[in-house]
């Protein structure tokens, strides 16, 4: 029994069924294909990059003593939102800190920008693997609480801190400039941790790891496809002999002041000292934000690298750069005589010279260190009618200084390098006018006046003499990885002045050692060459000195520069002879080693100022 | 015509059958995609009897035996046996709510031994056995209000049961058998009424705070005027065949509403909701002038239906901002994507999209798919199965399963449309029914257009009760079709 009058109803009901079905085709179509909104939510739903942080790279000495390498720490983080129901006294005992820190640190926190209920924080950062031992084990009573794992730095010798530098959070506006970096990243902030940061950091690896609704990670995305692996840092090898630099360190304690000795046959550096210095293991672990606040807010600024920062009178050191110029500028010979009767006298003009024969030839000027001669030399440099006029003249010096290293920065692998001052023609019009000529300028003739140098420059100079008349540019980093460094510091530099007019000054220097200024250089058996300097300033004078040895195959060129230390000979020359020796030897002989034990217990004062 | 035994293989609708196992096997691999988590990956584990992959499996060949069994049992039995089936499944639901645990504040399981079984499935099979049975009967008349109100209340005792079950989504499956009833005569406006409701609803909310394009009206209040002209048009031409009438209408109405459209848009803003106000009066009054003047007494039909619809949108705004509550609203607006509340009550149907949408046109392959593996959609392998398969099957894959499912429903309606007797049509039109109902609200829901009511995808969400429920309706009614010769 059909119901004909009903039976076109089932095109109606086909027809519901139809409609539904193309209606839910169009929302997939809408959902699946038109909006690209659901692919990115999945994606940052279910998906959780993680990256892998590679090993930085490590850093040896020259002889393959390890200085600077990795240590696990962790930091202690939370998120605010999930904390809930924790015996914050229990969390205070645990951590080792008072309750007064505890609320301290969470205003702190609340204060800072990028705080977020949501997201985590740092409560504590850099503890040792005990201290997170001892928080391991109480942590399930602290929900909310988690613990990040960070690779910090750790320092085999409490020396050459300064050099090293340091790691520290990457800085907002680091990340934005550099997308290589992400909050929370470590990165070099000083010395060759910064200079050499591309090197040493590596390339950063990621995970891609699923995350299910709960949080929980649930493997790697098809099986690690789209993971790449981190590549971990290249290690550095440094011209630097730590031993040699340990001892330069102690023969600077309570003294201010550098050291730098350089290979001259290849421009490494040897040891660069800047005193006052400080242990880098102070700045590693817990204490470290303490430690690293006293330091920086110490008047003698122990974080500045003062033998690259530095500027200093270089006083008589200078007067080999003198001697060199007059030699190839012809003005001198090195058989030309200058009288010094106490001094240099020039009409009125009077510059004070200690006692000593007189008239001398330039051998004798450099080993006794006559102010006089070298006087003499720029007044007739500067009345020679080889130039114009005294501009000529002073520009033409002005070029023999650059030719070696001063007046700019020499190139140092180590970041914030001081130019020091070389004047020029210009310079000197700018304060006179025209009315100017040598006597205007006479100190630059023995280093003081406008005159300044680095201790680097200063120990460059004597690398040169060492070379005499090539120069590399001095760096730290000796190889990367077993590879070489930059062609720049491969590549020698010439100065304007030739070979002969080196040979006279070295034996100016040897004759210094033998029977000048710096007796007390001399080793046994080693062919020592050394040139004094007393810097004059407001204070006590600098003691001062470069050398080399030895004389016929240099194998270390130094300079020392101790402020308000007197005479060169006072600190300069024993602190550079032990130095050499230790270098040159190996060891310290017995009497070098009292020698030694008495300059490291010299204490100079410098008052409470600012320095 | 009596058929011959043994005969019964050569009548049977193969092409169901083959749809059936289609979406069995498709409903299967979806809930490996679901359940394979990242952490054990071996495969063979699909089958063991410890995973869910394993039981469901299992669970498909008790069906497919049962499935053959009932292909054996001839039709004439259902009609002697149908109200002694409806009774003592009625019974076994009514004992379910007092011996069923609380899962999830649902009594709606009973556990024999390590099984359980979910009665309010097989309640389905005895109630479109029983309507059948009812309807097919020779005085029936669904005009007689008796009859009419005898055969809603078959089904409507075994929804009031399984909502005591606290089952309330598996209960609207029940008024499904309304489009049986439709089909069998009952008058179209219910239908009609039914679905005009659930629009004004959706388009007058949904649209109730944007404006019109450039125009400053309300679109939703704007289109609902609009579909209100629409319908009356519709039954007037279709039920009153007021041919006259309704060509007036139309051409009033029609260049009414695009020439105030035209003014407002390029000459002169105004409130043009005024117009299609203006525009209903003047319908209603020629409407009664004409059922006056021309004896068209349809047309007052047509007026109440226009005041009804009127009414119910005016009470719907009421409704919801003065007579539900705040969840109650919050729901509603989340599902109509006036809110985004991804934690709350929206949470499900967010993720569900994400998981869906984040597929693209050809998925990310079998297995492959992160949202629902990484348990970001809850009810992942039963309620909201069909992410997985528009996460790892993508555009292309899912609308297959829904261009299949759609044909099985249709084909089935198709079955249904072929039988000798009321009764077998009746059987056949509530078996598509309960699918069509199923398939509606579960990929509705899915797909964020239908509210969150928790009833499986047939043959695709987990659950043993509900894929042999099913099953049993399908194989039963097969046999009945192949038995359509024969008259009882």
């Amino acid at each position: 029994m059909k119901n004909y009058g009903n039976e076109k109803r089932k095109y109606v009901l086909g027809g519901i069924v139809i409609t539904v079905l193309l209606i839910y085709i169009a929302q997939l179509f809408n959902l699946q294909i038109l909006s690209d909104e659901y692919k990115d939510k999945a994606d940052s739903n279910a998906f959780y990059k993680k990256t892998i942080y590679p090993a930085r790279g490590l850093m040896y000495d020259r002889k393959g003593r390890l200085l600077v390498y990795n240590q696990p720490a962790y930091d202690i983080t939370f998120i605010p939102r999930e904390i809930r129901g924790i015996d914050t006294l229990d969390l205070c005992n645990t951590l080792g800190i008072g309750i007064d820190d505890f609320i301290a640190r969470m205003k702190k926190l609340r204060r800072s920008r990028g705080y977020s209920s949501y997201t985590e924080q740092v409560f504590m950062s850099r503890l040792s693997a005990e201290e997170f031992a001892r928080f391991q084990e109480k942590m399930y009573r602290f929900p909310g609480f988690y613990v990040q794992k960070r690779s910090i730095r750790q320092y085999t010798y409490g020396a050459a801190g300064a050099l090293f530098g340091d790691i520290g959070e990457v800085s907002q506006k680091r990340i934005e400039s550099d997308p290589y970096y992400t909050r929370g990243d470590y990165i070099g902030t000083q010395g060759l941790e910064s200079s050499y940061e591309a090197v040493l950091r590596g390339k950063k690896g990621t995970e891609m790891l699923l995350r299910d609704a709960y949080g929980r990670i649930q493997g790697n995305y098809l099986g690690g496809a789209h993971d790449t692996m981190p590549i971990a840092g290249k290690d550095l090898r440094l011209g630097l002999d730590i031993e040699l630099q340990a001892l330069g360190e102690e023969l600077m304690k309570d003294k201010i002041g550098s050291i730098v000795a350089i290979e001259p046959s290849t421009g490494e550096i040897l040891c660069m000292v800047s005193a006052p210095t400080y242990d880098p293991r102070l700045l590693v672990g817990r204490s470290r934000g303490e430690n690293h606040k006293a330091l920086s807010q110490d008047k003698r600024k122990p974080l500045m690298n003062r033998a690259v920062m530095g500027t200093y009178p270089p006083g008589s050191t200078f007067k080999t750069s003198q001697a060199l110029t007059f030699l190839q500028e012809g003005i001198i010979t090195p058989e030309t005589n200058f009288p010094c009767a106490g001094g240099f006298r020039l009409n009125k003009f009077k510059l004070g010279c200690h006692a000593h024969p007189s008239p001398l030839p330039l051998g004798p000027s450099i080993a006794t260190s006559c102010n006089a001669y070298f006087c003499w030399g720029l007044v007739r440099m500067f009345s020679s009618s080889k130039y114009s006029g005294t501009a000529e003249a002073m520009n033409r010096w002005r070029d023999y200084m650059v030719s070696m290293g001063f007046g700019y920065r020499l190139g140092i692998d180590l970041p914030g390098e001081a130019r020091g001052m070389i004047p020029n023609a210009q310079y000197y019009g700018k304060h006179y006018g025209k009315y100017w000529n040598a006597v205007t300028v006479i100190s630059i003739s023995i280093g003081q006046g406008e005159v300044t140098l680095t201790p680097l420059q200063i120990a460059n100079l004597c690398a040169t003499i060492a070379n005499r008349g090539t120069f590399y540019t001095p760096h730290l980093v000796s190889s990367i990885d077993g590879d070489t460094i930059a062609s720049r510091f491969k590549e020698p530099r010439t100065t304007m002045a030739g070979r002969e007019a080196y040979e006279a000054v070295v034996d100016g220097m040897r004759q210094a050692v033998l029977n000048g200024t710096c007796r007390g250089a001399n080793i046994p058996g080693i062919e020592v060459c050394g040139k004094t300097g007393t810097a004059q300033n407001r204070g006590k004078d600098h003691s001062a000195f470069i050398g080399f040895a030895p004389k016929d195959d240099p194998k270390i060129a130094i300079a020392v520069y101790v402020e308000n230390g007197g005479f060169g000979a006072e600190f300069g020359v024993p602190i550079g002879s032990l130095l050499m020796e230790k270098y040159l030897n190996d060891t310290l002989s017995t009497a070098s080693r009292e020698r030694a034990e008495y300059i490291k217990n010299r204490v100079i004062y410098y008052g409470e100022g600012e320095r | 015509m009596e058929r011959e035994r043994g005969n019964i293989f050569q009548q049977i609708d193969w092409l169901t059958i083959g749809l059936y196992l289609m979406l069995a096997i498709m409903g299967w691999l979806a809930i490996c995609g679901a359940s394979y988590s990242y952490i054990d990956t071996n495969i063979l584990e699909f089958l063991s009897p410890s995973e869910r992959t394993g039981k469901q499996a299992m669970w498909m060949g008790v069906s497919l035996f049962v499935g053959i069994i009932l292909l054996c049992i001839d039709k004439r039995i259902y009609k002697d046996w149908s109200y002694i089936i409806y009774i003592f499944f009625m019974l076994l639901g009514i004992l379910t709510i007092f011996i069923a645990k609380d899962i999830k504040g649902s009594h709606s399981w009973i556990s024999i031994g390590s099984f359980s079984l979910q009665p309010a499935e097989f309640m389905k099979f005895a109630t479109t056995l029983a309507l059948a049975c009812f309807i097919s009967k020779r005085e029936y008349k669904i005009d007689n209000k008796a009859d009419f109100i005898k055969s809603v209340a078959l089904f409507l005792l075994p929804m009031l049961i399984i909502v005591s079950q606290r089952e309330t989504g598996s209960a609207l499956v029940y008024l499904s058998f309304f489009f049986v009833l439709y089909r069998e005569g009952m008058t179209g406006l219910v239908l009609l009424t039914a679905i005009s409701a659930i629009v004004y609803f959706v388009v007058g909310i949904r649209f109730g705070e944007t404006s019109l394009g450039s125009l400053d009206v309300s679109s939703g209040h704007y289109t609902v005027l609009v579909l209100i002209q629409i319908f009356a048009l519709s039954m007037l031409k279709l039920r009153c065949r007021h041919d006259k009438t309704f060509m007036v209408l139309l051409a009033v109405n029609g260049v009414g509403t695009l020439l105030a459209y035209w003014i407002a848009v390029y000459i002169i803003a105004f409130n043009i909701i005024i117009v299609q106000y203006v525009l209903i009066a003047f319908s209603i009054v020629y409407m009664l002038v004409r059922a006056r003047l021309a004896k068209e007494n349809g047309n007052l039909w047509v007026v109440l239906f226009i005041c009804g619809s009127m009414a119910f949108y005016a009470s719907c705004d009421y409704v919801m901002h003065n007579v539900l509550q705040e969840h109650q609203r919050v729901r509603i607006e989340v599902l109509l994507g006036l809110k985004e509340d991804l934690s709350g009550a929206g949470y499900n149907v967010h993720q569900s999209k994400i998981a869906i949408g984040s597929g693209g046109v050809s998925g990310k392959g079998f297995l492959n798919g992160t949202q629902t593996k990484l348990k970001y959609v809850p009810e992942q392998d039963t309620d909201f199965i069909f992410c997985t398969i528009g996460e790892e099957q993508g555009f292309a894959g899912s609308t297959f399963v829904l261009v299949v499912f759609a044909t099985f429903i249709l084909r089935l309606m198709w079955l249904a449309e072929r039988q000798n007797d009321r009764f077998g049509r009746v059987y056949g039109y509530s078996l598509a029914s309960i699918f069509f109902f199923h398939f509606t609200i579960n990929v509705g829901m899915v797909l964020g257009i239908m509210p969150v009511i928790g009833i499986p995808l047939p043959f695709f969400s987990y659950g043993g009760s509900s894929f042999l429920g099913f099953s049993i309706l399908l194989f039963s009614f097969l046999r009945i079709d192949a038995d359509r010769a024969v008259k009882v």
